[in-house]
């Protein structure tokens, strides 16, 4: 059962304006990766670019359009990644998923930064395809960047 | 003070036959707490909720004549038997069909599609001939199409949609020419609430010597149906939109050209005599029904079709403009949203479909599913009305013949607490 606590902890007010306000919005020149992912089913879709120099990404940026929690999911995680590390950028997304399947442990993490604001999304089954859809696309990108090694 | 209403208001002039608090006690799915409120469940365009007597028609079927249909000399078989093509019959005669001949039973109106694309497609299209659809048409009225024109060269063509979600009906007589072999279209849009024309579209089709297919998912629960008067070839339409089961639907047909299409599937039932390398194909309409088929589905369709009747079609139209009417008016009060469709409650049947300046369909969703208010939030399987209207998922609630203005209040209650979290101008 849902309650109205939970909802006011799935729409806090930093998720609210990092989707009325997304960071890092727009195209990114001398993209190194560029993933488009959607989500069928709802018509969500966010493209992520990277510019990834060595084993460091140093910038990213998307564009899309959906839901609050996908989008703001996005908007927060191109302001996590700037300056990470490959490896640890794939550990940020594992976090973040154990974090959505219910993982406290995850939660307490403060390498998410913002993301954490997104933990009551795993309250909310249905919603969680949404805040993942960002991760799913950082997942490809880092697929790619380790096939070409 | 607000003047009274004026009794041409669409909402004052009608005052409904039907007493949907009466009609309630019939559906045990809609007494339920959801997320600590009663269920309002305004998704019915999807599935609508089943009365007691389906559900217990079901529980019969099983417990009490459960056989092979056409197949045993047992008494349970001829049980079985007489109740599955009982419920045909009764079909065929709720749409004023010629006969039983006509109603092939099918899994519901993605099936029945689907059977005609591929068995008169496959048999009458070729390279060139064309197609005709509508921007307004559920995926499982294009994609059919799809496949067979890949597969026989026939090419597609679209009528659009006016800005007030109405099929361009001025396109007709250029769209529809020498190569037009079938036009397929829907009934009611299950995106907009829009009911289509359908004689005025089938006299202009049958003018240039072309086949109708309506596609019924949306009409025949919510409309009277007379697919004489409809004036169309072929008419498909489900069962669980209806009050029925999942899983059952039916195809109706003019005899003439049932008659002349080959098999869709092959198996059991729907042969005649097997050799090792031909067999001859049972008669009408079991030429079409291979295999062993949803029973206790058809069975229960039958009783749903009759409560249906007893209330009325007519009535239950009536019933959900009026609800769409009240909807409407107050869904107009919100500053900045986009309604779909057209805006007299009089040309739709029970669907209002809207997107806010502020909250995307999704978070509308998310929030009122905690109130307690089924809604859908999507492109509804219909993407090319998405866009046409250039959106990417709009709101959609569906009324049906137990929904009451109550739940249209709640419905608004739920709105602004989405509001009160969106809003631009909303509490912080």
């Amino acid at each position: 059962m849902t309650t109205d606590v939970q909802l006011s902890s799935l729409y806090q007010q930093v998720i609210l304006d990092h989707y009325r306000k997304p960071k890092n919005k727009g195209d990114l020149e001398e993209a190194t990766a560029t993933v488009f992912m959607e989500n069928p089913v709802c018509g969500d879709e966010i493209r992520l670019q990277v510019r990834i120099e060595g084993d460091e990404i140093v910038e990213a940026r998307f564009v899309g359009s959906g839901c609050s929690i996908s989008q703001a999911s996005i908007s927060m995680l191109t302001q996590v990644l700037k300056g990470k590390k490959l490896d640890e950028a794939a550990l940020l997304a594992n976090r973040f998923t154990e974090m959505m399947h219910g993982d406290e442990t995850a939660a307490r993490d403060r390498s998410l930064k913002d993301l954490r604001a997104l933990q009551g999304v795993s309250k909310f089954p249905v919603r969680i395809k949404c805040a993942l859809l960002g991760f799913d696309a950082l997942k490809e990108v880092l697929d790619r960047s380790r096939s070409e090694e | 003070m607000n003047p009274p209403l004026e009794p041409t208001t669409p909402t004052a002039k009608r005052s409904p036959a039907l007493d949907p608090y009466a009609l309630r006690g019939d559906f045990p799915a809609l007494h339920q707490e959801v997320n600590g409120h009663p269920l309002a469940y305004l998704d019915n365009a999807a599935t609508t909720q089943k009365p007691e007597a389906v559900l217990e028609a079901l529980l019969r079927y099983y417990r009490e004549d459960n056989a092979n249909v056409h197949r045993g000399i047992h008494e349970l078989s001829r049980r079985a038997t007489e109740a599955y093509e009982g419920s045909r019959a009764r079909i065929a005669e709720w749409i004023g069909a010629e006969g039983p001949e006509e109603v092939v039973w099918t899994r519901g109106t993605t099936e029945a599609i689907n059977l005609v694309a591929a068995s008169w497609g496959g048999s009458n299209l070729s390279e060139g001939d064309e197609i005709l659809l509508t921007e307004m048409e559920h995926h499982s009225n294009i994609v059919p199409w799809q496949l067979i024109a890949e597969r026989t060269g026939a090419r597609l063509r679209y009528v659009e949609l006016d800005e007030e979600g109405r099929l361009r009906l001025d396109q007709l007589p250029e769209l529809l020419t020498e190569r037009t072999k079938l036009m397929a279209v829907s009934h009611v849009s299950n995106a907009l609430g829009t009911i289509n024309p359908v004689p005025e579209i089938a006299r202009l089709v049958h003018e240039r010597g072309a086949l109708l297919l309506v596609d019924g998912a949306q009409g025949a629960a919510h409309h009277p149906v007379d697919v004489k008067a409809l004036g169309c070839d072929f008419y498909a339409f489900s069962g669980h939109k209806l009050m029925g089961p999942t899983g059952i639907g039916a195809l109706w047909g003019r005899e003439e050209l049932l008659d002349a299409m080959p098999p869709y599937q092959g198996g059991g039932e729907m042969i005649r005599v097997v050799k090792p390398d031909m067999s001859t194909w049972a008669a009408l309409p079991h030429k079409f029904e291979a295999g062993t088929p949803n029973i206790a589905g058809a069975v229960a369709m039958r009783v749903a079709v009759d409560y249906l009747d007893r209330i009325g079609p007519e009535a239950v139209l009536e019933h959900e403009q009026s609800l769409v009417g009240y909807a409407l008016e107050r869904l107009r009060e919100i500053p900045g949203i986009r309604l779909y469709g057209p805006p007299d409650p009089e040309e739709r049947s029970g669907v209002v479909s809207f997107s806010l300046q502020d909250a995307h369909p999704h978070d509308v969703a998310t929030i009122l599913d905690t109130e307690g208010v089924a809604i859908r939030a999507g492109h509804h399987c219909a993407q090319l009305v998405m866009r046409r209207y250039q959106v990417s998922a709009t709101t959609r609630a569906s009324f049906y013949l137990y929904n009451t203005r109550e739940e249209v209040d709640r419905l608004m209650d739920g709105l602004d607490a989405v509001q009160s979290i969106f809003g631009s101008t909303g509490t912080q």
